[in-house]
Protein backbone atom coordinates (compact mmCIF):
# COMPACT_ATOMS: atom_id res chain seq x y z
CA UNK A 1 0.00 0.00 0.00
CA UNK A 2 1.15 3.72 -0.81
CA UNK A 3 0.07 6.56 1.05
CA UNK A 4 -1.47 7.89 -2.34
CA UNK A 5 -3.56 4.85 -2.20
CA UNK A 6 -5.52 5.98 0.92
CA UNK A 7 -6.58 9.31 -0.94
CA UNK A 8 -9.47 7.49 -2.67
CA UNK A 9 -9.96 5.08 0.27
CA UNK A 10 -12.93 5.99 2.95
CA UNK A 11 -11.59 4.92 5.86
CA UNK A 12 -13.35 2.87 8.12
CA UNK A 13 -14.67 5.24 10.72
CA UNK A 14 -16.04 7.57 8.23
CA UNK A 15 -17.91 5.06 6.63
CA UNK A 16 -21.01 6.74 8.19
CA UNK A 17 -22.01 3.04 8.66
CA UNK A 18 -22.62 1.09 11.95
CA UNK A 19 -25.10 1.01 15.10
CA UNK A 20 -26.21 4.71 15.72
CA UNK A 21 -24.71 5.69 13.08
CA UNK A 22 -26.69 8.92 12.68
CA UNK A 23 -24.89 10.47 16.80
CA UNK A 24 -22.17 7.86 16.75
CA UNK A 25 -19.56 8.71 14.30
CA UNK A 26 -16.96 6.14 15.46
CA UNK A 27 -15.68 4.09 18.15
CA UNK A 28 -12.60 3.20 18.90
CA UNK A 29 -10.24 1.26 21.33
CA UNK A 30 -6.57 1.37 21.89
CA UNK A 31 -3.96 -0.55 23.77
CA UNK A 32 -0.41 0.82 25.13
CA UNK A 33 2.38 -1.93 25.78
CA UNK A 34 6.02 -1.89 26.39
CA UNK A 35 8.31 -4.70 26.12
CA UNK A 36 9.48 -6.09 29.10
CA UNK A 37 13.55 -4.91 30.57
CA UNK A 38 13.39 -2.24 27.46
CA UNK A 39 13.90 1.50 28.02
CA UNK A 40 10.58 3.32 27.41
CA UNK A 41 10.99 5.69 24.02
CA UNK A 42 10.96 8.44 25.30
CA UNK A 43 13.81 7.45 27.99
CA UNK A 44 15.78 5.01 25.21
CA UNK A 45 18.70 6.14 23.84
CA UNK A 46 19.06 5.75 19.94
CA UNK A 47 20.19 2.26 20.01
CA UNK A 48 17.89 1.05 22.55
CA UNK A 49 14.79 2.71 20.15
CA UNK A 50 16.05 0.77 17.25
CA UNK A 51 16.29 -2.36 18.55
CA UNK A 52 13.07 -2.20 20.29
CA UNK A 53 11.78 -0.74 16.89
CA UNK A 54 13.08 -3.89 14.65
CA UNK A 55 11.73 -6.59 17.86
CA UNK A 56 8.50 -5.14 17.02
CA UNK A 57 8.13 -5.03 13.34
CA UNK A 58 9.54 -8.27 13.36
CA UNK A 59 6.65 -9.62 15.78
CA UNK A 60 4.26 -7.69 13.88
CA UNK A 61 5.30 -9.66 10.58
CA UNK A 62 4.98 -13.41 12.26
CA UNK A 63 0.89 -12.11 13.08
CA UNK A 64 -1.50 -13.75 10.67
CA UNK A 65 -4.39 -10.40 11.76
CA UNK A 66 -1.65 -8.71 9.86
CA UNK A 67 -1.19 -9.80 7.42
CA UNK A 68 -2.34 -7.25 5.03
CA UNK A 69 -0.53 -4.42 6.39
CA UNK A 70 2.00 -1.68 5.49
CA UNK A 71 5.08 -0.17 7.43
CA UNK A 72 5.98 3.57 7.25
CA UNK A 73 9.03 4.74 9.02
CA UNK A 74 8.75 8.58 10.35
CA UNK A 75 12.23 9.18 8.91
CA UNK A 76 10.45 8.63 5.23
CA UNK A 77 7.96 10.24 5.43
CA UNK A 78 7.29 14.61 5.03
CA UNK A 79 5.17 16.64 7.13
CA UNK A 80 2.29 16.80 5.12
CA UNK A 81 2.53 12.86 5.02
CA UNK A 82 2.38 12.99 8.78
CA UNK A 83 -0.06 15.62 8.90
CA UNK A 84 -2.31 13.43 6.00
CA UNK A 85 -2.15 10.60 8.08
CA UNK A 86 -3.16 12.40 11.63
CA UNK A 87 -5.97 13.65 9.73
CA UNK A 88 -7.13 9.69 8.91
CA UNK A 89 -6.99 9.16 12.65
CA UNK A 90 -4.38 6.66 11.76
CA UNK A 91 -1.91 8.22 13.94
CA UNK A 92 -1.07 10.99 17.06
CA UNK A 93 0.00 14.34 16.71
CA UNK A 94 3.04 13.36 19.34
CA UNK A 95 3.91 10.97 17.15
CA UNK A 96 4.53 13.10 14.30
CA UNK A 97 7.14 15.59 16.52
CA UNK A 98 10.26 13.60 16.49
CA UNK A 99 10.48 10.87 13.52
CA UNK A 100 13.50 8.97 14.94
CA UNK A 101 13.17 5.53 14.83
CA UNK A 102 9.15 5.50 14.77
CA UNK A 103 6.76 3.79 12.50
CA UNK A 104 3.42 3.36 12.03
CA UNK A 105 1.78 0.66 10.86
CA UNK A 106 -1.34 0.65 8.96
CA UNK A 107 -3.84 -2.33 7.62
CA UNK A 108 -5.44 -1.67 3.77
CA UNK A 109 -8.61 -1.01 5.53
CA UNK A 110 -7.50 1.54 8.07
CA UNK A 111 -9.41 -1.01 10.91
CA UNK A 112 -6.06 -1.08 12.85
CA UNK A 113 -2.69 1.33 13.33
CA UNK A 114 0.23 0.52 15.35
CA UNK A 115 2.25 3.20 16.47
CA UNK A 116 5.67 1.91 17.27
CA UNK A 117 8.22 4.15 19.52
CA UNK A 118 5.07 6.68 20.56
CA UNK A 119 4.74 7.44 24.35
CA UNK A 120 5.36 3.69 24.57
CA UNK A 121 6.78 1.14 22.67
CA UNK A 122 3.17 -0.03 21.32
CA UNK A 123 0.35 1.81 21.07
CA UNK A 124 -2.30 -0.28 18.74
CA UNK A 125 -5.69 0.95 17.95
CA UNK A 126 -8.95 -0.53 16.40
CA UNK A 127 -11.47 1.75 15.17
CA UNK A 128 -14.98 1.06 13.90
CA UNK A 129 -18.00 2.54 11.82
CA UNK A 130 -21.00 3.90 14.32
CA UNK A 131 -21.31 2.82 18.30
CA UNK A 132 -18.86 -0.72 18.07
CA UNK A 133 -16.94 -0.62 20.91
CA UNK A 134 -17.02 -4.24 21.43
CA UNK A 135 -16.32 -5.04 17.87
CA UNK A 136 -13.74 -2.88 18.34
CA UNK A 137 -12.27 -5.11 21.44
CA UNK A 138 -12.60 -8.43 19.82
CA UNK A 139 -10.16 -7.63 16.92
CA UNK A 140 -7.69 -5.68 19.45
CA UNK A 141 -8.13 -8.16 21.67
CA UNK A 142 -7.06 -11.04 19.11
CA UNK A 143 -3.91 -8.48 18.12
CA UNK A 144 -2.85 -8.13 21.62
CA UNK A 145 -2.67 -12.12 22.49
CA UNK A 146 -0.99 -12.65 18.86
CA UNK A 147 1.53 -10.52 19.38
CA UNK A 148 2.23 -11.50 23.27
CA UNK A 149 3.13 -14.47 21.56
CA UNK A 150 5.88 -13.10 19.88
CA UNK A 151 6.69 -9.93 22.90
CA UNK A 152 7.47 -10.06 26.62
CA UNK A 153 5.20 -7.40 27.74
CA UNK A 154 5.81 -5.19 30.77
CA UNK A 155 3.25 -6.65 33.55
CA UNK A 156 3.03 -6.64 36.78
CA UNK A 157 0.33 -8.36 38.67
CA UNK A 158 -1.28 -6.25 40.73
CA UNK A 159 -0.39 -3.35 38.54
CA UNK A 160 -1.08 -4.40 34.92
CA UNK A 161 0.62 -3.53 31.83
CA UNK A 162 3.44 -0.84 32.73
CA UNK A 163 3.30 2.61 30.57
CA UNK A 164 4.82 5.32 30.49
CA UNK A 165 2.80 7.39 31.85
CA UNK A 166 0.95 6.38 35.26
CA UNK A 167 -2.49 7.35 33.84
CA UNK A 168 -2.54 4.56 31.77
CA UNK A 169 -1.41 1.87 33.75
CA UNK A 170 -3.53 -1.20 34.10
CA UNK A 171 -5.14 -2.21 31.50
CA UNK A 172 -3.58 0.52 29.17
CA UNK A 173 -6.91 0.56 27.62
CA UNK A 174 -8.47 3.75 26.30
CA UNK A 175 -12.07 3.16 24.78
CA UNK A 176 -13.39 6.40 22.64
CA UNK A 177 -16.74 7.23 21.01
CA UNK A 178 -16.88 10.33 18.60
CA UNK A 179 -20.51 11.86 18.39
CA UNK A 180 -21.87 14.31 17.14
CA UNK A 181 -24.03 16.20 18.76
CA UNK A 182 -25.54 19.45 17.34
CA UNK A 183 -29.05 19.55 18.78
CA UNK A 184 -27.73 19.19 22.29
CA UNK A 185 -25.53 22.11 21.37
CA UNK A 186 -28.28 24.41 20.11
CA UNK A 187 -30.88 23.41 22.99
CA UNK A 188 -27.91 24.60 25.13
CA UNK A 189 -27.73 21.33 27.17
CA UNK A 190 -24.22 20.76 26.03
CA UNK A 191 -22.46 22.05 29.42
CA UNK A 192 -24.95 20.21 31.48
CA UNK A 193 -23.89 16.60 29.67
CA UNK A 194 -20.47 17.46 29.87
CA UNK A 195 -20.57 18.13 33.16
CA UNK A 196 -22.05 15.01 34.05
CA UNK A 197 -19.14 13.22 31.77
CA UNK A 198 -16.59 14.55 34.03
CA UNK A 199 -17.93 13.67 36.91
CA UNK A 200 -18.29 9.90 36.04
CA UNK A 201 -14.47 10.25 34.96
CA UNK A 202 -14.68 10.16 31.48
CA UNK A 203 -13.14 13.44 29.40
CA UNK A 204 -14.23 14.69 26.35
CA UNK A 205 -12.18 16.29 23.61
CA UNK A 206 -12.54 17.49 20.26
CA UNK A 207 -11.69 15.75 16.59
CA UNK A 208 -8.36 15.33 16.87
CA UNK A 209 -7.86 14.20 20.28
CA UNK A 210 -5.89 15.35 23.28
CA UNK A 211 -5.85 19.19 23.48
CA UNK A 212 -7.70 19.91 20.31
CA UNK A 213 -10.86 21.62 21.00
CA UNK A 214 -14.45 20.30 19.71
CA UNK A 215 -15.12 22.00 16.93
CA UNK A 216 -18.75 21.35 14.59
CA UNK A 217 -20.58 19.85 17.52
CA UNK A 218 -17.93 16.97 17.53
CA UNK A 219 -16.87 15.38 20.84
CA UNK A 220 -14.92 12.48 21.50
CA UNK A 221 -15.49 10.81 24.84
CA UNK A 222 -13.34 8.08 26.29
CA UNK A 223 -12.46 6.57 30.22
CA UNK A 224 -10.35 8.00 32.12
CA UNK A 225 -9.37 5.38 34.47
CA UNK A 226 -7.39 2.52 33.15
CA UNK A 227 -6.59 0.96 36.36
CA UNK A 228 -9.06 -1.21 38.58
CA UNK A 229 -11.87 -2.15 36.47
CA UNK A 230 -11.44 -5.21 33.78
CA UNK A 231 -11.20 -4.22 30.11
CA UNK A 232 -15.17 -5.55 29.90
CA UNK A 233 -15.93 -2.80 32.58
CA UNK A 234 -14.75 -0.26 31.54
CA UNK A 235 -16.37 -1.12 28.23
CA UNK A 236 -19.26 -1.65 29.58
CA UNK A 237 -19.19 1.65 31.10
CA UNK A 238 -18.74 3.83 28.00
CA UNK A 239 -21.28 2.11 26.63
CA UNK A 240 -23.87 3.16 29.39
CA UNK A 241 -22.66 6.48 29.40
CA UNK A 242 -22.86 6.70 25.43
CA UNK A 243 -26.09 4.80 25.28
CA UNK A 244 -27.66 7.62 27.52
CA UNK A 245 -26.32 10.91 25.44
CA UNK A 246 -27.43 9.26 22.43
CA UNK A 247 -30.76 9.36 23.83
CA UNK A 248 -30.98 12.78 24.85
CA UNK A 249 -29.39 14.14 21.83
CA UNK A 250 -32.06 12.04 19.51
CA UNK A 251 -34.69 13.71 21.90
CA UNK A 252 -33.48 17.05 21.77
CA UNK A 253 -33.47 16.29 17.66
CA UNK A 254 -37.51 15.70 18.10
CA UNK A 255 -37.71 18.71 20.47
CA UNK A 256 -35.94 21.03 18.12
CA UNK A 257 -37.71 19.46 14.87
CA UNK A 258 -41.25 19.36 16.77
CA UNK A 259 -41.18 22.75 18.05
CA UNK A 260 -38.57 24.95 16.19
CA UNK A 261 -38.58 23.47 12.57
CA UNK A 262 -38.33 26.64 10.57
CA UNK A 263 -35.45 27.42 12.79
CA UNK A 264 -33.71 24.09 11.94
CA UNK A 265 -34.51 23.95 8.25
CA UNK A 266 -33.42 27.45 8.34
CA UNK A 267 -30.03 26.90 10.19
CA UNK A 268 -29.72 23.27 7.95
CA UNK A 269 -30.57 25.32 4.16
CA UNK A 270 -28.39 28.09 4.67
CA UNK A 271 -25.83 25.96 5.50
CA UNK A 272 -26.06 23.84 2.61
CA UNK A 273 -26.49 27.08 0.42
CA UNK A 274 -23.39 28.53 1.69
CA UNK A 275 -21.23 25.04 0.46
CA UNK A 276 -22.70 25.02 -2.27
CA UNK A 277 -22.23 28.36 -3.35
CA UNK A 278 -18.75 29.67 -0.92
CA UNK A 279 -15.34 29.99 -3.36
CA UNK A 280 -12.89 30.73 0.04
CA UNK A 281 -14.01 28.10 3.06
CA UNK A 282 -11.99 27.26 6.20
CA UNK A 283 -11.73 24.32 7.23
CA UNK A 284 -12.86 25.26 10.32
CA UNK A 285 -16.14 26.88 8.77
CA UNK A 286 -16.54 23.49 6.57
CA UNK A 287 -17.03 21.41 10.09
CA UNK A 288 -19.21 23.75 11.34
CA UNK A 289 -21.43 23.76 8.16
CA UNK A 290 -21.33 19.90 7.53
CA UNK A 291 -21.95 19.68 11.01
CA UNK A 292 -25.55 21.26 10.10
CA UNK A 293 -25.79 19.59 7.14
CA UNK A 294 -25.16 16.16 8.30
CA UNK A 295 -27.92 16.78 10.94
CA UNK A 296 -30.26 17.42 8.14
CA UNK A 297 -29.27 14.22 6.24
CA UNK A 298 -30.12 12.58 10.15
CA UNK A 299 -33.90 14.11 10.41
CA UNK A 300 -34.53 13.42 6.83
CA UNK A 301 -34.67 16.97 5.47
CA UNK A 302 -31.00 17.09 3.23
CA UNK A 303 -32.02 14.12 0.90
CA UNK A 304 -29.78 14.71 -1.96
CA UNK A 305 -26.55 13.51 -0.08
CA UNK A 306 -25.66 10.81 1.90
CA UNK A 307 -23.96 10.58 5.45
CA UNK A 308 -21.21 9.09 3.43
CA UNK A 309 -20.76 11.58 1.21
CA UNK A 310 -20.97 14.22 4.25
CA UNK A 311 -18.39 12.25 5.85
CA UNK A 312 -15.83 12.02 2.94
CA UNK A 313 -16.14 15.77 2.96
CA UNK A 314 -14.69 16.34 6.05
CA UNK A 315 -11.55 14.41 5.38
CA UNK A 316 -10.74 15.35 2.02
CA UNK A 317 -11.17 19.04 2.70
CA UNK A 318 -8.35 18.88 5.34
CA UNK A 319 -5.52 20.97 4.55
CA UNK A 320 -3.28 17.67 3.99
CA UNK A 321 -5.82 16.34 2.36
CA UNK A 322 -6.38 18.98 -0.26
CA UNK A 323 -2.46 19.12 -0.34
CA UNK A 324 -1.88 15.95 -1.09
CA UNK A 325 -4.55 15.19 -4.02
CA UNK A 326 -3.03 18.69 -5.38
CA UNK A 327 0.21 16.88 -4.87
CA UNK A 328 1.98 20.64 -4.08
CA UNK A 329 2.29 22.72 -0.92
CA UNK A 330 0.00 24.92 -0.90
CA UNK A 331 -0.51 28.37 1.53
CA UNK A 332 -4.16 28.86 3.65
CA UNK A 333 -5.27 31.17 1.23
CA UNK A 334 -5.09 28.61 -1.74
CA UNK A 335 -6.12 25.97 0.31
CA UNK A 336 -9.52 27.88 1.08
CA UNK A 337 -9.75 28.04 -2.81
CA UNK A 338 -9.25 24.74 -3.25
CA UNK A 339 -11.48 23.30 -0.45
CA UNK A 340 -14.27 25.46 -1.61
CA UNK A 341 -13.88 24.39 -5.49
CA UNK A 342 -14.24 20.82 -4.09
CA UNK A 343 -17.05 21.07 -1.95
CA UNK A 344 -19.40 22.93 -4.61
CA UNK A 345 -18.07 19.95 -6.76
CA UNK A 346 -18.96 17.43 -4.50
CA UNK A 347 -22.28 18.97 -3.85
CA UNK A 348 -23.59 20.03 -7.65
CA UNK A 349 -27.01 18.32 -7.87
CA UNK B 1 -16.54 40.08 17.90
CA UNK B 2 -13.61 42.00 20.20
CA UNK B 3 -10.99 40.21 22.01
CA UNK B 4 -12.44 39.70 25.80
CA UNK B 5 -8.82 40.39 26.91
CA UNK B 6 -7.59 43.75 25.98
CA UNK B 7 -10.73 44.57 24.57
CA UNK B 8 -9.12 46.03 21.12
CA UNK B 9 -8.80 43.21 18.67
CA UNK B 10 -10.92 41.67 16.76
CA UNK B 11 -11.09 38.26 17.89
CA UNK B 12 -10.02 35.07 15.65
CA UNK B 13 -8.84 32.36 18.67
CA UNK B 14 -12.06 30.86 20.59
CA UNK B 15 -11.35 28.93 23.77
CA UNK B 16 -13.85 26.82 25.54
CA UNK B 17 -12.39 25.67 29.18
CA UNK B 18 -13.98 23.41 31.60
CA UNK B 19 -13.05 23.81 34.99
CA UNK B 20 -14.83 22.31 37.87
CA UNK B 21 -17.65 21.21 35.63
CA UNK B 22 -18.11 24.63 34.40
CA UNK B 23 -17.87 25.33 31.23
CA UNK B 24 -16.49 29.24 30.24
CA UNK B 25 -16.16 30.23 26.42
CA UNK B 26 -13.09 32.86 25.66
CA UNK B 27 -12.55 34.75 22.71
CA UNK B 28 -9.24 35.85 22.41
CA UNK B 29 -7.11 38.29 19.07
CA UNK B 30 -3.77 35.71 18.34
CA UNK B 31 -2.02 38.08 20.49
CA UNK B 32 -3.55 37.84 23.90
CA UNK B 33 -4.31 33.72 22.98
CA UNK B 34 -0.23 33.64 22.63
CA UNK B 35 0.13 34.96 25.52
CA UNK B 36 -2.55 32.27 27.36
CA UNK B 37 -1.58 29.45 25.69
CA UNK B 38 2.20 29.64 27.06
CA UNK B 39 0.19 30.60 30.64
CA UNK B 40 -1.39 27.84 30.42
CA UNK B 41 1.36 25.53 29.22
CA UNK B 42 2.81 26.62 31.89
CA UNK B 43 0.07 25.92 34.53
CA UNK B 44 -1.39 23.03 32.77
CA UNK B 45 1.12 20.68 31.45
CA UNK B 46 0.26 17.05 32.00
CA UNK B 47 3.45 16.53 33.36
CA UNK B 48 3.06 19.37 35.98
CA UNK B 49 -0.19 17.95 36.77
CA UNK B 50 0.99 14.40 37.79
CA UNK B 51 4.12 15.88 39.53
CA UNK B 52 2.22 17.92 41.62
CA UNK B 53 0.24 14.82 42.17
CA UNK B 54 3.66 13.18 43.37
CA UNK B 55 3.91 15.98 45.41
CA UNK B 56 0.85 15.25 47.39
CA UNK B 57 2.90 12.26 48.70
CA UNK B 58 5.64 13.92 50.15
CA UNK B 59 4.60 14.51 53.28
CA UNK B 60 3.82 10.52 53.93
CA UNK B 61 7.34 9.53 52.36
CA UNK B 62 10.58 10.54 53.56
CA UNK B 63 11.25 13.40 51.22
CA UNK B 64 15.03 13.11 51.10
CA UNK B 65 14.57 9.25 50.53
CA UNK B 66 12.32 10.03 47.19
CA UNK B 67 15.19 11.89 46.00
CA UNK B 68 17.77 9.42 46.21
CA UNK B 69 15.24 6.76 44.64
CA UNK B 70 16.72 5.91 41.77
CA UNK B 71 15.95 2.81 39.19
CA UNK B 72 18.76 0.52 38.40
CA UNK B 73 17.52 -0.51 35.16
CA UNK B 74 17.03 2.51 33.26
CA UNK B 75 18.56 5.24 35.97
CA UNK B 76 15.74 7.27 36.00
CA UNK B 77 15.54 9.21 39.58
CA UNK B 78 12.32 9.82 40.86
CA UNK B 79 13.16 13.42 40.92
CA UNK B 80 13.29 13.31 37.18
CA UNK B 81 10.36 11.24 37.07
CA UNK B 82 8.38 14.13 39.03
CA UNK B 83 10.01 16.78 36.14
CA UNK B 84 8.64 14.99 33.41
CA UNK B 85 5.84 12.67 34.33
CA UNK B 86 6.47 9.54 32.39
CA UNK B 87 8.70 6.69 33.63
CA UNK B 88 11.87 5.24 32.07
CA UNK B 89 11.03 1.18 31.80
CA UNK B 90 8.85 -1.46 33.38
CA UNK B 91 11.65 -1.45 36.47
CA UNK B 92 11.01 1.94 37.21
CA UNK B 93 7.54 0.33 38.63
CA UNK B 94 9.19 -1.72 41.33
CA UNK B 95 12.03 0.61 42.03
CA UNK B 96 9.38 3.22 42.88
CA UNK B 97 6.69 1.10 44.30
CA UNK B 98 6.55 2.85 47.71
CA UNK B 99 5.59 6.11 45.84
CA UNK B 100 4.00 5.20 42.79
CA UNK B 101 0.85 3.07 44.79
CA UNK B 102 -0.14 6.46 46.13
CA UNK B 103 -0.05 8.21 43.12
CA UNK B 104 -2.08 5.52 40.84
CA UNK B 105 -4.78 5.28 43.82
CA UNK B 106 -5.25 8.89 43.35
CA UNK B 107 -5.27 8.98 39.37
CA UNK B 108 -7.28 5.95 39.16
CA UNK B 109 -9.31 5.76 42.14
CA UNK B 110 -7.28 1.90 42.79
CA UNK B 111 -4.41 0.75 42.58
CA UNK B 112 -5.20 -3.08 41.77
CA UNK B 113 -5.58 -4.31 38.04
CA UNK B 114 -7.97 -6.40 37.32
CA UNK B 115 -8.10 -7.18 33.32
CA UNK B 116 -6.54 -9.20 30.96
CA UNK B 117 -2.56 -10.45 31.46
CA UNK B 118 -0.24 -12.06 28.85
CA UNK B 119 -0.70 -15.09 27.66
CA UNK B 120 2.83 -15.81 27.71
CA UNK B 121 4.19 -15.69 31.24
CA UNK B 122 6.02 -17.34 34.65
CA UNK B 123 4.74 -19.68 37.00
CA UNK B 124 5.07 -17.51 39.85
CA UNK B 125 3.58 -14.46 37.78
CA UNK B 126 0.49 -17.19 36.70
CA UNK B 127 0.32 -17.29 40.44
CA UNK B 128 -0.05 -14.20 41.56
CA UNK B 129 -2.18 -13.18 38.73
CA UNK B 130 -4.86 -16.18 39.56
CA UNK B 131 -4.57 -15.24 43.14
CA UNK B 132 -6.03 -11.54 41.38
CA UNK B 133 -8.54 -13.11 39.50
CA UNK B 134 -9.86 -14.42 42.67
CA UNK B 135 -9.74 -11.18 44.54
CA UNK B 136 -11.56 -9.34 42.46
CA UNK B 137 -13.90 -12.38 41.70
CA UNK B 138 -14.38 -11.84 45.66
CA UNK B 139 -15.08 -8.08 45.55
CA UNK B 140 -18.02 -8.80 42.80
CA UNK B 141 -19.84 -11.42 44.91
CA UNK B 142 -19.90 -9.14 47.46
CA UNK B 143 -20.81 -5.89 45.37
CA UNK B 144 -23.62 -8.87 44.29
CA UNK B 145 -24.35 -9.93 48.02
CA UNK B 146 -23.97 -13.36 47.09
CA UNK B 147 -22.18 -14.12 50.26
CA UNK B 148 -22.13 -17.99 50.17
CA UNK B 149 -20.39 -17.57 46.89
CA UNK B 150 -18.11 -15.03 48.33
CA UNK B 151 -17.26 -17.09 51.16
CA UNK B 152 -16.06 -20.02 49.20
CA UNK B 153 -14.08 -17.89 47.22
CA UNK B 154 -12.39 -16.29 50.49
CA UNK B 155 -11.44 -20.03 51.59
CA UNK B 156 -10.01 -20.43 47.85
CA UNK B 157 -7.73 -17.05 48.55
CA UNK B 158 -6.81 -18.38 52.39
CA UNK B 159 -5.96 -21.94 50.90
CA UNK B 160 -3.47 -20.61 47.52
CA UNK B 161 -1.92 -17.42 49.78
CA UNK B 162 -1.50 -20.33 52.63
CA UNK B 163 0.28 -22.52 50.05
CA UNK B 164 2.43 -19.43 48.18
CA UNK B 165 3.67 -18.70 52.05
CA UNK B 166 4.69 -22.59 52.55
CA UNK B 167 6.67 -22.25 49.00
CA UNK B 168 8.20 -19.20 49.91
CA UNK B 169 8.94 -20.69 53.77
CA UNK B 170 10.47 -23.86 51.89
CA UNK B 171 12.71 -21.91 49.15
CA UNK B 172 14.16 -20.46 52.46
CA UNK B 173 15.37 -23.38 54.15
CA UNK B 174 17.00 -24.60 50.71
CA UNK B 175 19.18 -21.72 50.75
Amino acid sequence: MNLNDLLNHTSEWLKGSGPHSDIVISSRIRLARNLDKSAFPNWANKKQSEQALNTIEEAITKVDYLKNTTTFNLADLDSIDKQFLIERHLMSYEHAQKADSKAVVIDDEEIVSIMINEEDHIRMQVMQSGFNLFEAWNIINSIDDCLAKELDFAFLADWGYLTACPTNTGTGMRGSVMLHLPALVMTRQINRVLAAIAKLSFTTRGLYGEGTQASGNFFQVSNQVSLGHSEDEIMGNINGLIKQIIEQESQARQLLFSRNKAMLEDKIYRSFGILKSAHIISSQETIELMSMVRLGCDLGMVKDIDRRTINELFIITQPAHLQKRENKKLSTQERDVKRAEIIRSKLKI
Amino acid sequence: MLCDICGKNQATVHLTEIIDDQMTELHLCEECARQKSTQMEQQFGLSDLLAGLAEFEKPLAKEKEAVMVKCSSCGLSYTEFKKIGRLGCGECYSAFRKYLGPLLKRIHGSSMHFGKSPLKVTKVLKKKIDLQDLRHKLQKAIEMEEFEEAARIRDQIKELEKKQLQNNEEKKEDK
